[in-house]
């Protein structure tokens, strides 16, 4: 294909791009950059139902000057990355510099809320992505061995669990694990331990998050690999089966090379859903135990003090930061691979 | 026979236009954007009586209102021309200068109003008011006069009280309270802190001043009373606390004095349960003579950027909302400030706490922000993973990094 050719074979969906995606993080940097002005402030006497008293109150024109002068804010630079919400440079100086070993820095790194949400983040991302993998293989190598006729009700039925919506499962596994809910009430029952509950302990939440991603992202995982395991060429196994190889073997020497690109894109999109791990947390109202960066974001803009644009912008472009760090080794042996192909 | 009918017809047509004469409104647009609970649903349905063929009325009622009003408002035109706010959420309106100044309107048309109902602000009204509601203890008495304990009147004698259900037996979770981490548990920070008779920032300005002794204090006591809570306490919120109470499995609790329909009302789950329940102000603490909780009112205001037109309609319909009948009527729905309500047993136990002189949730700018700070970094201290010295140390520096963002600190 000529240049020219490819040029305006690509400009309409390049246009879509810079106008959907590279506009708007753009435009969120920008934000990053930036806090609120100056709040005038003037004490005021306040009276209402519950008699008078002095109570500050924001001098609105005054303020609404200061905003004209300058629309987007007070520059503040990369302060706002450093402060104490995000990479929290000098409360990390100070922990560094002055702590009573490993164990003490990781307790007062998880004090610290960007930290604490990366750690959350992290552990979710690492855990549900390979477990996820394994179990939605293991799903579809057991539904491809089924007979015919029951293959499609399976398949709905294993399905479920990714056409609810997000939100929706993890309401209903909340209060199935609720000390008053099914599983709560069993668990207890089982371990003879009233005080038990899934929602009090921070390890045990943890884990409850991470068998809910595993069970909600399975089917996705399931579905790709089932496709994948049609196009497994017959003959090959055959060979292999003449060769004498187990099902197992066949299994592990056959059918794995041959889904490895496949497992390789599965891989990726779910670190990229993985590492934006949000719903199950208000679900949950796990808040207390586990937060992670998009459950940072929305925070900040639903406080009750008003929408904290600059922190939120911070955050998002650390996320971003943080899924480029993640996809970059996939992306270059992806690279290489082609590379090597089109040799 | 024609002319009978056709009187009667008439007499039909003149019948239903009273409602809206009753309104008094000639013509504009009223837009009402507000939270959704019982109490206020009432105040509502009297709005919309007023729409007819000159006045329209709509009305949101939503619990996400706190996140949409000030965008809402913003736009100009505004996108609803009433709010209905409480003291924590007229803050951001009053800070962003979205809400219209109310004096003509209510010299005009406001002759129902009480003096106490004016939410005035440096001499300029803003808002009105018209209930009042905190939280206040819900005790079972059956279970109390079961231990032979008389009903405890501080935290500290809840804390005996308690001791004393689980030893003998009668209770395994004697207490409860919305714990949830976030809002409800920076909320209850609030009324023992207020109770303690702590402030949250240096008088005139948005320094805080938590990190100290009274904070400590408040900390400890919360922490005590989470002893006898079932686990899972900080996932508790307001409508589960309920849950809680009415299953039985609870003899204490400070629940809201809005949700009180809900507990002994006609609508409540068991009965029994209802019929056990004597209500009472909110305790004291640490030896203080205030109630341990914030005192909240419900009531309106109307958006700046609208025209003079709306503006007046809106305020009228909202006075035949809220006007007497209305609490006479509905006088289990809320604890009124409405003038000529007459109080009943429900609402004594809200009335009681504002007259023992318990304190109203501030409404400086920035409380907002150390709401949400509370909210999010007292979590640590609660499950006992942190010292009350470093959770408060940890609200200040999560609140400071919050106000410098927000233009409040430098």
């Amino acid at each position: 294909m000529r240049h020219r050719d490819f040029f305006w074979f690509m400009a309409p969906s390049a246009l879509a791009m810079i106008l959907f995606i590279v506009v708007p993080i753009g435009s969120i940097l920008v934000q990053s950059l930036f806090v609120e002005h100056e709040r005038v402030l003037i004490t005021v006497e306040n009276c209402g139902p519950f008699g008078c008293i002095e109570e500050t109150r924001v001098d609105t024109e005054a303020t609404a000057d200061l905003r004209a002068k300058e629309p987007l804010g007070r520059f503040n630079g990369v302060g706002t990355y450093l402060d104490r919400a995000h990479l929290a440079v000098d409360e990390l100086g100070a922990i560094l510099s002055d702590n009573d070993g490993p164990g003490d820095i990781a307790r007062r790194l998880m004090n610290l809320p960007f930290y604490k949400a990366l750690a959350f983040t992290l552990a979710y991302t690492f855990l549900v992505t390979p477990l996820c993998m394994a179990l939605g293989f293991g799903v579809a190598l057991a539904i491809d061995a089924l007979p015919r006729a029951s293959k499609g009700p399976v398949i709905f039925l294993t399905l479920l669990p990714y056409i609810a919506t997000p939100l929706l499962g993890a309401l209903v596994v909340f209060w199935m694990i609720n000390t008053d809910g099914i599983i709560g009430a069993t668990l207890q029952a089982m371990f003879d331990d009233p005080a038990l509950s899934l929602q009090a302990s921070p390890v045990l939440t943890w884990a409850m998050l991470i068998v809910w991603g595993i069970w909600h992202m399975a089917p996705f995982a399931f579905v790709v690999f089932y496709a994948g395991l049609q196009t497994v060429p017959s003959d090959t196994l055959e060979s292999a089966m003449i060769d004498g190889a187990n099902r197992w073997e066949r299994v592990l020497y056959v059918t794995v090379p041959h889904l490895k690109p496949l497992a390789v894109f599965v891989g990726l999109i779910l670190l990229m859903d993985n590492f934006r791990v949000f719903e199950p947390i208000i679900g949950f109202s796990a808040e207390a135990n586990a937060t992670s960066l998009s459950w940072s974001i929305y925070n900040d803009l639903n406080g009750q003090g008003g929408q904290l644009f600059g922190s939120a912008a911070a955050t998002s472009v650390l996320t971003t930061i943080g899924v480029m760090i993640l996809l970059t080794p996939v992306l270059i042996r992806t690279w290489r691979a082609s590379g090597r192909r089109s040799v | 026979m024609r002319k009978f009918v056709g009187g009667c017809v008439s007499a039909l047509l003149l019948g239903t236009a009273p409602v809206s004469a009753a309104c008094d409104v000639e013509a504009g647009s009223v837009r009402i954007l507000s939270n959704d609970f019982a109490a206020l649903g009432t105040v509502i349905d009297g709005a919309r009586e007023c729409d007819d063929g000159g006045v329209t009325v709509t009305a949101n009622l939503t619990t996400e209102h706190k996140s949409l009003q000030v965008p809402a408002l913003t736009v100009d035109p505004a996108r609803y021309t009433v709010a209905m706010v409480a003291n924590n959420s007229l803050v951001p309106l009053l800070n962003e200068g979205l809400v219209r100044p109310l004096d003509d309107l209510v010299a005009r048309y406001g002759h129902q109003l009480e003096d106490r109902q004016l939410v005035r602000i440096g001499g300029e009204i803003v808002a009105i008011a018209f209930m009042v509601n905190a939280q206040h203890l819900y005790l079972r008495q059956d279970l109390l006069d079961d231990a032979g304990i008389a009903a405890p009147t501080s935290y500290e004698g809840i804390l005996a009280a308690a001791r004393t259900l689980r030893s003998e037996g009668i209770s395994a979770t004697p207490l409860a309270a919305a714990h949830a981490a976030g809002w409800d548990l920076a909320a209850e920070f609030v009324n023992m802190h207020l109770g303690m008779g702590g402030d949250f920032f240096e008088q005139g300005g948005a320094a805080p001043t938590l990190a100290n002794e009274t904070g400590r204090k408040t900390l400890e006591m919360m922490r005590s009373l989470t002893e006898f809570m079932a686990p899972g306490y900080l996932t508790v919120g307001a409508d589960e606390l309920k849950n809680q109470y009415v299953s039985g499995n609870v003899a204490m609790m400070n629940e809201w004095g809005s949700m009180v329909e809900g507990i002994v009302g006609e609508t409540t789950p068991d009965p029994r349960i209802a019929e056990a329940t004597t209500l009472a102000a909110a305790p004291t603490v640490g030896g203080g003579d205030i109630p341990a909780a914030a005192l909240w009112w419900d009531g309106f205001v109307i958006a700046d950027n609208i025209s003079d037109e709306d503006a007046r309609a809106s305020f009228q319909v909202m006075m035949h909302a809220i006007r007497p009948e209305v609490a006479q009527r509905n006088p289990q729905a809320a604890a009124w400030l409405i003038s000529g309500f007459e109080a009943p047993e429900t609402a004594r136990a809200v009335l009681g706490t504002a007259e023992a002189g318990a304190r109203p949730y501030p409404m400086t700018p920035y409380m907002g922000l150390m709401h949400d700070a509370l909210g999010a970094e007292l979590v640590d201290f609660m499950q006992g993973s942190e010292s009350a010295e470093q959770a408060l140390a940890d609200v200040e520096a999560a609140y400071s990094a919050a106000a410098r963002a927000a233009g409040y600190l430098d």
